[in-house]
């Protein structure tokens, strides 16, 4: 069955559409807006530059020297995009699972040592650490949208009992720390300032830069974490 | 056959169109801060003009030219000389093997653009030589230029123009780099998707005021310090940035994206600089006012392609005067034989 979302098309300059699907964080929508930037990927017109999808919108870069070779001159670059757009998005997406959303395990450990932030956690959701792992790697997480930086995954949604407002002031976070805020969490693949509860790291390398594959999650993964030894961590 | 680089600039780095299709993985373009200069002095030295330049902040490296190359400069006039004898921007120059390219104080503008016709062998990354400092990827070993890195050059060229001794020669045509019939002061931006956020005294005061780039504007992006009236405390769901979007922070300040910024963010989009103008900003200093004109979808593109053909335009006028200025070097050897 394709599905269909109402959508609104602004103009980001003069050189990309965003399509606004909705402004909430949903499965389905999120489903739709990966489906279709896919859809976009598979065809990959000559004007496309490159595509962002997030958690409701898409956004379609274009080159508008190519655009003003093939559009009639009446119109617009912009309004020839977003024509070509809506001819693609009327036609609906499937939606069925598609190979992105194969489930992508992910060992972390959640010891003091690598989780700077279970503490606090504990206290302000008043549970045991174990709980708080029991938790968060009992469930599945869907990857809504990589962005901030090379490879971060945002994904959601953690269950209500662990989930916890930003930190008030950015710390350094190591990469491949493991985080939450609000109902969101995620992965750090590089060393970065950030303002996530920290409350576990992973031994997955989420970023490199010597294959043509940089990162390993995409929208639209899914992801499960498994608590592991800080022991396997070492030798993982 | 190479350049060394003899003194560190304070940012250099090698620089392309930028890197695209990445944005999906996080990975934002980078690329040019300054476009149209790049393009032009890729023109000059019959170079594609979207092939890798060194762009240089100041104060910018110092270079030994260890082979006879042909460069040229442009963006920023940090008063270059070769040898001691300054060099003019937007023209070609030959440069004898042993010669040393300095710049030696800032003249206007904040970022200048180095080509050689020789072309610099630096790693592809993801499509594209720009350098990823934060990434250390792509560009020369992903990294700011150093001293006594030494660059290896792909292509060999012979300038008998040189063959009378002299250490450089300024060829004898200059890129016009007026691509508008007026020059422009304000800098164009057209509506972001959240716009319309904004009060009306908040978007009288976007068109009105002067804004100042603050100290601490980079190749990520440029604060602003001057603060628009509006306050907002609605969330956003992150969603796609670009080069050029104006981001409105909590406490009403702006910030420009610059080449460097991330791939998305949470922060209203309140408008977007058009592309033909993000040269302007990208040659503006921290200190330095600016001024925004909200302008037309259509006059945005015209002024790109506009802009865009100027450049195309210059690109074969340089390939032409370079063949016929070799060629007639050439019969007048033949000549003289």
């Amino acid at each position: 069955m394709p599905s269909f979302f109402p959508y609104r098309f602004c103009p980001l300059g003069d050189s990309a559409v965003v399509a606004v699907f909705g402004d909430t964080i949903e499965d389905a929508l999120n489903r739709h807006v990966i489906a279709l930037c896919k859809k976009m990927q598979d065809l990959s017109p000559a004007f496309v530059t490159d595509l962002l999808p997030a958690y409701s919108s898409l956004t379609v870069f274009y080159d508008i020297h190519v655009v003003q070779q093939i559009k009639p001159g009446y119109i617009s670059g912009y309004d020839y995009v977003c024509h070509y757009l809506e001819n693609i998005f009327k036609q609906g997406v499937d939606t069925a699972v598609t190979e992105e959303e194969t489930v992508v395990r992910i060992p972390v450990c959640y010891e003091d040592e690598f989780a700077p932030d279970m503490q606090e956690l504990a206290k302000i959701k008043q549970l045991s650490t174990n709980e708080i792992v029991q938790l968060h790697s009992a469930k599945k997480y869907r990857v809504y949208m990589i962005g901030f930086l090379p490879g971060f995954a945002y994904m959601g949604k953690v269950e209500e009992a662990i989930a916890v407002p930003r930190k008030k002031l950015p710390q350094p976070v190591r990469a491949g720390s493991v985080g939450i805020a609000g109902e969101q969490t995620g992965i750090y693949p590089l060393s970065s300032p950030g303002g996530w509860h920290i409350i576990g790291r992973t031994p997955v390398k989420l970023f490199n830069t010597t294959g043509n594959d940089p990162v390993l999650l995409k929208a639209g993964n899914i992801v499960q974490f498994y608590p592991i030894s800080r022991y396997e961590y070492k030798h993982y | 056959m190479s350049i060394s680089i003899i003194k560190a600039g304070i940012f250099d780095t090698i620089q392309d169109a930028g890197r695209y299709g990445y944005r999906s993985a996080g990975i934002n373009p980078g690329g040019v801060m300054d476009h149209f200069s790049a393009g032009i002095v890729n023109a000059l030295t019959v170079n594609n003009i979207n092939a890798p330049v060194i762009e240089c902040h100041f104060p910018a490296s110092s270079v030994l030219i260890e082979q006879d190359m042909m460069l040229a400069i442009g963006g920023a006039d940090f008063s270059p000389s070769l040898n001691g004898v300054p060099i003019p921007l937007w023209k070609p120059v030959i440069a004898a093997a042993g010669s040393v390219l300095e710049h030696k104080r800032i003249r206007n503008g904040a970022r200048t653009y180095i080509a050689f016709r020789e072309k610099t062998d630096v790693r592809v990354w993801l499509n594209s030589c720009s350098t990823n400092t934060k990434l250390s990827a792509g560009g020369w070993q992903g990294r700011l230029l150093q001293k006594n890195d030494r660059i290896q050059m792909l292509e060999k060229h012979s300038y008998p123009l040189l063959h009378n001794g002299t250490a450089q020669v300024v060829l004898p045509w200059q890129a016009a780099i007026h691509w508008q019939e007026e020059n422009e002061e304000a800098v164009g931006i057209l509506p972001g998707p959240e716009y319309e956020w904004l009060d009306k005294e908040s978007k009288k005061t976007l068109e009105e005021r002067s804004f100042t780039i603050s100290h601490t504007a980079d190749r990520m992006g440029y604060q602003l310090l001057e603060e628009l009236p509006y306050r907002h405390t609605n969330e956003m769901l992150s969603s796609a940035t670009a080069f050029g979007t104006v981001q409105l922070l909590p406490g009403g300040k702006m910030i420009v994206l610059m080449a460097d910024h991330q791939v998305s963010g949470g922060y209203p989009r309140i408008a977007q600089v058009i592309t033909a103008h993000l040269p302007l900003l990208a040659q503006k200093k921290p200190g330095e006012p600016i001024r925004f004109r909200i302008i037309s979808q259509q006059e945005a593109e015209e002024q790109l392609l506009t802009q865009r053909r100027h450049i195309v335009l210059l690109q074969h006028a340089c390939r032409y005067k370079l063949e016929a200025a070799l060629s007639l070097i050439g019969r007048d050897a033949y000549n003289r034989h």
